[in-house]
């Protein structure tokens, strides 16, 4: 009976692991082992360097560079999206008008393509014709008018708000579905018991969406360290490197300078640091919740 | 339950279907098959191909690719499964291309190319060739030869737009010819802005110097010009090979350049960010003075504004001791896979595609410049200037030896400091000077 | 005192409050997606001088040159394939997963998704490569199947990670009720926790479908043939090596958001009802 009942709890993670066995862990083999060679990604021969490409990653100054730069975005994305986010989902929850549309419309810019959003910030922030410019200008500001996205005081910034304006969408859904989950009736008893909507704001729903926070934290640390491609529309990772992410590093390691193994390499380092993160995220979770 | 398995079973169903629909192979003709990332030719491509059809009874595949990035990685995949079509083309540096010959996936058109008297290599532009050909004791030890057949040819240079020349005072038949010519006109430029904003309150919104440095090989190329210029491409060659440091004068004195150029005005605002297709827009639309690109541009202009009245020039030279350089040389190549069963179609067709005929046509009907040089097609005016200036034109990839890629990317970033003003010009050769350093080391120690 | 006027009032400067932020945010949200459609509705040589919202010409034919010279339609099933299909599969695999993970006990439990955690993580730069020689040595290479396989794999790890966390949220009262009723360990997974879990997973539709509509790379890898080819390929069409036809590439943009905006009001509907059952049952 008991083995049985065993073997029924593997029938249910075995398509899984299935899958990830192959599509994960073979391909990750493979990269990690190409790790520790110096290969270019075409020639049949590879040279073994042993941990040479992990070395060279702790004395590259422009990755981490690049990963301060990405933190920086996180720490934006973390903060203001996800503040952003569920503020709007708390709002959409409530009792109030046209809450159907807004529902909606603030899922159009995870929708839109990269290539739409990058084309329209770049007007809106662009030195010469953009839009914000010439508002400032119309506001009496036009001594702040800058190029956004040319400038080193402000292009990391510019870029980290758009990517939170792309990206709130997800934080605010999941944060929807979320809210959901609580019983409409514990707030019912509260405010039988006297409580009033702050109260039962803080006493309730904070407590109760504790767990989707983390999850939507997790989420925004994974989305926006990864993301390259909208930098790409919108900077090009300059000027210099001042908006440089990780993921770019590793695209120009692997194809500008034809260095598979490096890349590799990058890769590698680069998830473990993402692991540490989000297992301290999630451990940090675990202990609050007690 | 039941619903799962009416859904597992619709879905396997689906299967089915699309396993039907998979295209198969026709049997009995010949089928040469070329993978290409070249959106902007596709439908010429496939004119071509019936026309080949109906001559030789072959039936050609052109298989589009596309972006660029994407087809790059497809290409590298592919070499590592062994799974590359008849012909293909490759994107990236001399080394890479070295690396492709050498893991043997490339065949070598020599024989082809020397036969009857060189009668398929002497229709080429010799400088559309360059790109495709390896010589006697190469660094990248690749066996001496030609490897690939170019099918247009590109150089890069300066464009000016004769409105707003006028607009200027400036004379439109006499774009700028020395540096300081170029620096004066920046001034004019800043002052005319000036000017307009303080009386209507209006961005007066003309640019300087548009081009794509947010996408680096373009600052590169830009900088390489002035190197040739100023030293000469011995020196250049020199310090690449590490003999001559980059902390040299002459270094420091092309980094010092796009320092004036930023001080004069004539850059664009924001030119450090800037993808080519934002300059494309700007230049197309009269607001840049001066746009820094390459002879597809023609196309993109007509078609964003066809009624762009500009002219195409030589960045205005720094010194008179070298001539100035460009970048130009073969635009794109098409190489025949060494492992393929069809070798001799795929050069047949080839050298098809590259005759007199196939060439004008595939350049007329998309705005570029023919790699044949009995292709006497009607080229407009602007394409033609870009044809002359072919005898100025040189390439990373004729040059027989390869700078590191890091090296590149720290001078090229490196001018971007210099232009956000961050970085002196000094500081910059030191940087570089320092990585290279290290690169040649690491060489010694693997060798 | 305070009267009824005064909470009145109060209560209706919050909602306007709440209203103008709402508004502010909404606003930036509608701005892109108009310029986008404005745009798709322009002529190539005046699309970046006019910027005006409202086109002065109104080219409808631009909608039906986009899907003519890109090839949509066939494309357009491949990519609904392809969509449904891992879909449906992620829902089962990863919510049986999840599942497992947040009510059973058995061995090899944590470490098994603690490596789903850390493969979520873990990024693979030259995976792309790495997939085609697998597929290659599969023979799935070329396969709309082989492609569907990667395209769940991909999308795996984070909807487990996503249905665990509300697993866990969930009560456990009712599926008790249901053992004791005798029932499966399968059927608790499908007649009980799925039903109550309809928000969680209407997130875990969309974000799956955006995923996978939206992903070409890899297609563009591993198919060696444009009739396999999904629909965001056909949009490379309009971005050329170096013209890019502006007006055609909004159109076909405009129209590849329309399907994933219909999906995404589909499924927005379970994130409301699914509460009020669970609330009922609670």
């Amino acid at each position: 009976m008991k083995i049985k009942s065993t073997l029924e709890n593997y029938v249910f993670v075995l398509p899984a692991v299935l899958i990830f066995a192959v599509f994960y862990i073979i391909p990750f083999i493979w990269v990690f082992q190409l790790g520790l060679y110096d290969w270019d990604g075409i020639l049949p021969t590879k040279i073994f360097v042993g941990l040479d490409n992990f070395k060279e990653i702790l004395f590259d100054k422009i990755w981490w560079q690049s990963m301060g730069n990405a933190g920086y975005i996180t720490l934006i994305a973390l903060t203001f999206q996800n503040a952003l986010a569920f503020l709007l989902a708390w709002a959409c929850d409530r009792e109030i008008r046209g809450k159907n549309l807004y529902r909606v419309i603030f899922f159009i810019p995870p929708v839109l393509s990269e290539v739409v959003v990058g084309l329209v910030w770049q007007w809106i922030l662009d030195g010469n014709y953009g839009l914000l410019n010439s508002w400032l200008a119309h506001l009496g500001l036009s001594h702040l008018a800058r190029s956004w996205l040319s400038e080193p005081q402000t292009a990391l910034t510019a870029v980290a708000i758009v990517h939170c304006w792309k990206g709130f969408g997800w934080g605010f859904l999941i944060f929807l579905a979320g809210l959901q989950t609580i019983p409409r009736e514990l707030y019912e008893a509260a405010r039988v018991d006297g409580a009033n909507a702050w109260v039962s704001f803080r006493k309730i729903t904070i407590p109760l969406m504790i767990p989707v926070a983390v999850l939507v934290a997790i989420l925004t640390v994974l989305g926006t360290m990864q993301a390259f491609v909208l930098i790409i529309a919108m900077t090009g990772g300059g000027p210099a490197y001042h908006t440089q992410v990780p993921a770019l590093r590793i695209l120009a390691s692997m194809r500008g300078s034809s260095r598979f193994g490096y890349a590799c390499a990058q890769g590698i380092s680069f998830g473990v640091i993402l692991m540490a993160i989000s297992f301290i995220q999630y451990r940090f979770s675990k202990k609050s919740r007690v | 339950m039941f619903k799962l398995r009416i859904a597992i079973s619709t879905l396997l169903i689906g299967f089915a279907l699309f396993a039907g629909c998979a295209p198969k192979q026709e049997t009995g003709k010949q089928v040469i098959t070329i993978w290409h990332w070249m959106t902007d030719r596709e439908p010429a491509f496939q004119e071509l191909a019936k026309r080949y059809e109906a001559k030789a009874g072959v039936k050609v595949n052109f298989e589009l690719y596309a972006p660029s990035d994407a087809y790059s990685q497809k290409v590298r995949a592919a070499a590592q499964g062994e799974n590359l079509p008849d012909i293909f083309g490759i994107l990236g540096e001399k080394r890479d291309f070295a690396s492709f010959i050498k893991a043997g996936h490339i065949f070598n058109l020599t024989p082809y190319m020397e036969a009857n008297n060189a009668e398929w290599k002497s229709s080429f532009f010799g400088k559309a060739l360059a790109v495709n050909e390896f010589n006697e004791g190469n660094s990248y030890g690749v066996k001496p030869g030609t490897y690939g057949a170019p099918i247009d040819i590109m150089t890069i240079q300066m464009l000016y737009n004769k409105n707003l020349f006028r607009q200027l005072g400036l004379n439109p038949r006499k774009p700028p010819v020395t540096f300081e010519e170029l620096l004066d006109i920046g001034k004019k430029i800043s002052a005319a802005n000036r000017g307009g904003s303080a009386s209507g309150g209006k961005q007066s919104g003309m640019q300087g110097l548009v081009s794509g440095w947010a996408e680096v090989w373009m600052i590169d190329c830009f900088a390489n010009n002035y190197a040739f210029n100023i030293m000469g491409k011995d020196k250049v060659l020199a310090t690449i090979k590490g003999e001559v440091p980059y902390t040299d004068t002459d270094w420091i004195k092309v980094l010092t350049f796009f320092k004036q150029m930023q001080e004069s005005g004539v850059l664009a605002n924001g030119v450090v960010t800037m993808i080519n297709k934002t300059a494309e827009q700007l230049f197309a639309n009269d607001k840049a003075v001066f746009a820094f690109n390459g002879s597809w541009c023609v196309n993109v202009y007509k078609g964003m504004n066809p009624k762009l009245d500009y002219g195409a020039m030589l960045p205005p030279a720094a010194s008179e001791k070298f001539p100035m350089a460009i970048w130009g040389g073969a635009g794109s190549s098409f190489m025949v896979n060494e492992r393929s069963k069809n070798k001799e179609e795929a050069v047949k067709f080839l050298q098809w595609l590259t005759g007199a005929d196939q060439q004008a046509y595939l350049a007329q009907s998309t705005n570029n410049l023919p790699a044949n040089k009995n292709a006497t097609s009607k080229i407009p005016d602007i394409l033609a200037q870009f044809a002359d200036s072919m005898e100025n034109a040189t390439h990373p990839n004729v040059w027989g030896l390869s700078e590191f890629s890091v090296v590149i990317e720290a001078f090229d970033k490196g001018i971007q400091s210099i232009i956000i003003g961050e970085k002196t010009p000094e500081q910059v050769a030191l940087e570089v000077q320092r990585i290279k350093e290290r690169e040649l080391a690491k060489k010694r120690l693997v060798r | 005192m305070k009267t009824g006027a005064y909470y009145k009032t109060k209560k209706a400067s919050i909602n306007l409050l709440i209203h103008l932020f709402l508004l502010s945010v909404a606003t930036t949200c509608l701005f892109p997606l108009i310029w986008m459609v404005s745009s798709s509705l322009k002529s190539q040589d005046v699309i970046f001088k006019d910027t005006s919202l409202l086109p002065k010409a109104f080219h409808f034919e631009n909608y039906y040159r986009a899907w003519m010279e890109g090839g949509f339609g066939r494309y357009f099933l491949n990519s609904i394939f392809y969509t449904v299909a891992v879909v449906i599969g992620i829902i089962i695999i990863s919510s049986m997963a999840a599942y497992a993970f947040s009510r059973f006990r058995f061995p090899g439990r944590n470490i098994m998704f603690f490596m789903f955690m850390a493969a979520m993580m873990i990024p693979i730069p030259g995976s792309f490569v790495a997939l085609y020689v697998l597929l290659n040595k599969l023979h799935l290479r070329n396969t709309s199947f082989g492609y569907i396989l990667c395209m769940i794999n991909v999308g795996l790890s984070t909807s487990i990670f996503l249905l665990k966390t509300f697993f866990d949220k969930m009560p456990k009262e009712l599926e008790d009720a249901a053992r004791i009723d005798g029932c499966s360990k399968i059927g608790l997974w499908w007649h009980v926790a799925l039903p109550l879990s309809k928000p969680v997973l209407a997130v875990v539709v969309v974000f799956n479908a955006l995923n996978v509509w939206n992903e070409y790379i890899l297609a563009l890898i591993i198919f060696d043939s444009r009739p396999l080819m999904p629909l965001q390929v056909a949009l490379t069409t309009f971005q050329g090596e170096f013209v890019t036809n502006y007006p055609l590439l909004m159109a076909g943009l405009t129209i590849t958001a329309i399907p994933i905006i219909i999906v995404y009001l589909l499924m927005q509907k379970y994130i409301v009802k699914g509460v009020t059952q669970g609330a009922v049952v609670g």
